[in-house]
């Protein structure tokens, strides 16, 4: 380096830096578009309006290199650049225009910070002048926003778009990712200005995007490791966002740990691998929840403890202690106190635990785990899988569909009974294979987050599976898969009831069944009504064929099943409950 | 008997006192709100809070008193750093640091004139009168709240008029101030990295009033 310094004269490289790579004028919105471009954005999803014209009017230029799928429903936009962002990898980016546009973000918005996804969202705004005056479709996106974002930022001059949407980028996908919101006023979508070439952004002053890991502390959670008779660890969706799926397999396997899954976890190892034990929380596995309360060390990894998972905190795993593997300082002893925190990257963090752990197996307490699983699947999991009944049960398509899948298919779920019995029983092979929307509980989600995965991994089979409650209140976005000729399958799990709160009112509501009987349309007739083949079926016999019709179809399929009406999922670990007060029934 | 157990049992962790939390950012428009929403959300009301420049250029300080558990506390300062534009928080008791409080009384100036022992009261109280009119005189006063309270009462008997006090302002007593920790903090993990400073240290009563 010095020597290269010493040809050249510190003035002229001083010079060279400043000189933009390519200067020329350029508009704000075709400075955003080439923002974009240089980041690697390859899809859009988005709604025009009013407000941000000028951004669609440049990027009607832009075809060959910016992919927009016009959504039916900003919420729907969304959503699909959170199942891109899920099964890509990337950011997802969605456009909206001003008030209500932008309004209709707010929930997916929500549900991307909740779940740590990353996405940058851009929204029309009025112009700065019309600021403050309640000009038409006005509203104040940046306040609005500011409680489901991880940052936000209004622009009202051009010159700020580079550096703004530089640090968009940075911020929604560096240390826990989530949802960045940029809106940008009228005036500066169309104010010239001197650009000066993009930089991607690297560094915040005020912004650790990783705390630094400090090996004492992993060699004191190894320790603890080392010396447990009965360690367990619970794994999240940290652990598919570091991308560490390898680091944390080799660090079980080393171990010879047991290890269950939170809903946002699933699938960062083979659903099948001997060391995964189930899932955990209200509707998880037997065994992970009751010995919980039975583990001497508990290793956290990359997840946050939702209330869903630990049940009752100040009954929830008294007797363990405690190690904490997390990106983010803030989930360290928030809901658990933490015997070890292993502050960090879990890409970094596990392969040094890894290190120094003692390779064993722990045969004895890993059979515990496996005798709870058989009086799960005795109890409960055979009657789901294998009914005897004369309706379909939820548990069994998802086993047939297993067979067809080999669990190498993107399984995207709404909310519901549906989502609980998918994540229980779907076979994942791969990661990012599991789209659900798990902090929020958004129903909804399923379908948009489908047509989004799709467009993130499009060489993989996508399956929306969906209530027939949530399904109707997005469906629009058939229209999107009709305009787009995107290939999801679709399968909705008719219950003829809002399933997940009927269960609820059956069990401590005294079966007072208030407003969860919901009809439906004839969910075929609507899907050929957007050009979209699809079957009802309601009879065990034709299921494992219609299936793979679904499957062999190229394009969409909509599968409507008809299943049994009033189906519990269990086990159940009601709320306000201990972990290890599940229930079997 | 047990009650006196269960409060032997408390530990400090479930007791609520005061606490002053500093915090570092950078100067940006909205900041305040994403701060003041960590607060509302979980329904903590603020006791007093204050922002302005810091020692170290662009960076801003904010001052919040809240009444909460240590524990609370923790974890509202970690939400906070976790913010992108936020540099650094800390929290302290009041014994940790050197704070105060400004107030202003408006007192009608006949009464005053009338009334020698008023003037006597708010010299001995530390007040000094910062406008003179016919119609009314404004005092003003600095001090820990019991201080600015206290002349409250003193002067409900002669006809307040009018009372304002400011949000608190409050030095970290073992901090170097942080411009040395800028660069500290540009690389290195927050936590282990509070420094003595002896003289604040021991400064401690020259600089209470
Ligand atoms: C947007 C939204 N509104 C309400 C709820 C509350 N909720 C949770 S599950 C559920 C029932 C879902 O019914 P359905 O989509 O038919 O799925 P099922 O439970 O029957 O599988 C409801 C209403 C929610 N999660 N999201």
């Amino acid at each position: 380096m010095e020597a290269v310094q010493e040809t050249t004269s510190t003035k002229d490289i001083a010079e060279i830096a400043k000189e933009p790579v390519e200067a020329k004028e350029l508009t704000g919105s075709e400075a955003l578009l080439e923002a974009l471009v240089i980041e690697g954005v390859d899809t859009i999803f988005g709604y025009p309006g009013g407000a941000i014209m000028p951004i669609y009017d440049a990027l009607f230029d832009y075809g060959d290199k910016l992919n927009h799928i016009l959504v039916r429903h900003e919420q729907g936009g969304i959503h699909a650049g959170q199942g891109y962002a899920r099964t890509s990898g990337k950011v997802g980016v969605v456009f909206a225009t001003s008030g209500p546009g932008a309004t209709n973000l707010v929930t997916g918005l929500a549900d991307a910070q909740i779940d740590s996804t990353p996405l940058v969202c851009i929204t029309g705004q009025v112009f700065a002048h019309l600021l403050g005056t309640d000009a038409f479709q006005e509203t104040d996106v940046i306040n609005i926003t500011t409680p489901v974002t991880k940052w936000n930022y209004q622009v009202t001059d051009a010159n700020e778009i580079p550096e703004v949407i530089a640090k968009a980028f940075y911020i929604a996908r560096s240390g826990r990712p989530g949802p960045v919101l940029v809106d940008i006023t009228k005036n500066a979508q169309v104010q010239k200005f001197n650009y000066k070439g993009y930089t991607p952004c690297n560094h915040i002053r005020s912004y650790r995007p990783k705390p630094i890991v400090r090996a004492k502390y992993v060699q004191q959670a190894a320790e603890l490791i080392n010396q447990a008779k009965k360690p367990f660890v619970i794994w999240g969706q940290g652990v598919i966002l570091g991308g560490a799926e390898q680091e944390f397999k080799t660090f079980i396997e080393k171990s010879g740990i047991p290890s269950a899954w939170t809903i946002l976890g699933a699938g960062a190892i083979p659903t099948d691998h001997p060391l995964s034990v189930g899932m955990l929380g209200m509707h998880g596995n037997y065994g992970p929840n009751v010995l919980t309360n039975e583990c001497d060390v508990l290793i956290a990894i990359g997840m946050r403890f939702d209330d869903r998972v630990t049940g009752r905190l100040d009954k929830y795993a008294k007797q363990a202690k405690v190690v904490h593997l997390d990106i983010d300082p803030a989930e360290i002893d928030k809901n658990v106190k933490t015997t070890v925190p292993v502050w960090g990257d879990c890409k970094e963090t596990l392969p040094m635990l890894t290190e120094l752990v003692e390779q064993k197996t722990h045969t004895e307490w890993l059979n515990k785990f496996h005798d709870y699983m058989q009086q799960e699947v005795d109890t409960v999991i055979h009657t789901e899988l294998n009914p005897t009944t004369p309706e379909l049960t939820m548990g069994e398509v998802i086993r047939e569909l297993n067979e067809l899948t080999h669990g190498d298919a993107v399984i995207v779920t709404d909310v519901g009974q549906h989502q609980m019995v998918a994540c229980r029983y779907a076979q994942l092979n791969k990661t990012r294979s599991n789209i659900t929307s798990g902090g929020l509980g958004t129903m909804g989600f399923a379908l948009p987050a489908a047509i989004g995965a799709k467009f993130g991994a499009k060489d993989r089979d996508v399956i929306a599976i969906i209530g027939d409650g949530g399904f109707q209140m997005t469906l629009q976005e058939l229209g999107t898969i009709m305009q787009t000729g995107i290939d999801v399958k679709i399968i909705i799990l008719n219950n003829h009831f809002l399933g997940m709160v009927r269960q609820w009112q059956e069990l401590f509501n005294r079966r007072r069944y208030s407003f969860v009987d919901i009809d439906s349309p004839d969910f075929v007739k609507l899907a050929s009504a957007y050009g979209i083949p699809g079957k009802l079926i309601a009879d065990r016999a034709e299921l494992p064929a219609v299936l793979k019709e679904m499957m062999d179809t190229k394009g969409s399929f909509l599968l409507e099943v008809s299943v049994t009406k009033e189906n519990n999922v269990f086990p159940m670990v009601p709320q306000g409950c201990s972990v290890a007060e599940i229930r079997l029934k | 008997m047990a009650e006196e157990l269960n409060l032997l049992k408390m530990s400090n962790q479930d007791i609520k006192e005061e606490f002053n939390i500093t915090v570092y950012t950078e100067n940006q428009i909205g900041l305040l709100n994403r701060i003041a929403i960590i607060f509302t959300r979980r329904k903590i009301n603020f006791d007093s809070l204050n922002t302005s420049p810091s020692e170290v250029d662009r960076i801003h300080r904010f001052n919040i008193v809240i009444t909460e558990t240590e524990d609370v506390v923790r974890k509202l300062c970690r939400q906070i750093e976790k913010q992108v534009e936020v540099l650094k928080v800390y929290y302290h008791t009041n014994e940790d640091v050197i704070w105060q409080e400004m107030a202003l009384y408006k007192v009608s100036t006949d009464v005053i004139a009338e009334k020698v022992s008023v003037e006597r009261l708010l010299r001995e109280n530390g007040a000094r009168a910062v406008v003179i009119r016919k119609d009314y005189t404004v005092f003003e006063t600095t001090g820990h709240r019991e201080e600015t309270d206290n002349l409250i009462s003193i002067l409900q008997p002669y006809g307040l008029i009018e009372f304002v006090r400011s949000a608190r302002v409050a030095i970290i007593k073992d901090s170097e101030g942080f411009n040395a920790k800028l660069r500290e903090f540009e690389r290195l993990e927050p936590g282990e990295d509070v420094i003595e400073n002896e003289f604040l240290n021991d400064g401690d009563k020259v600089f209470t009033m």
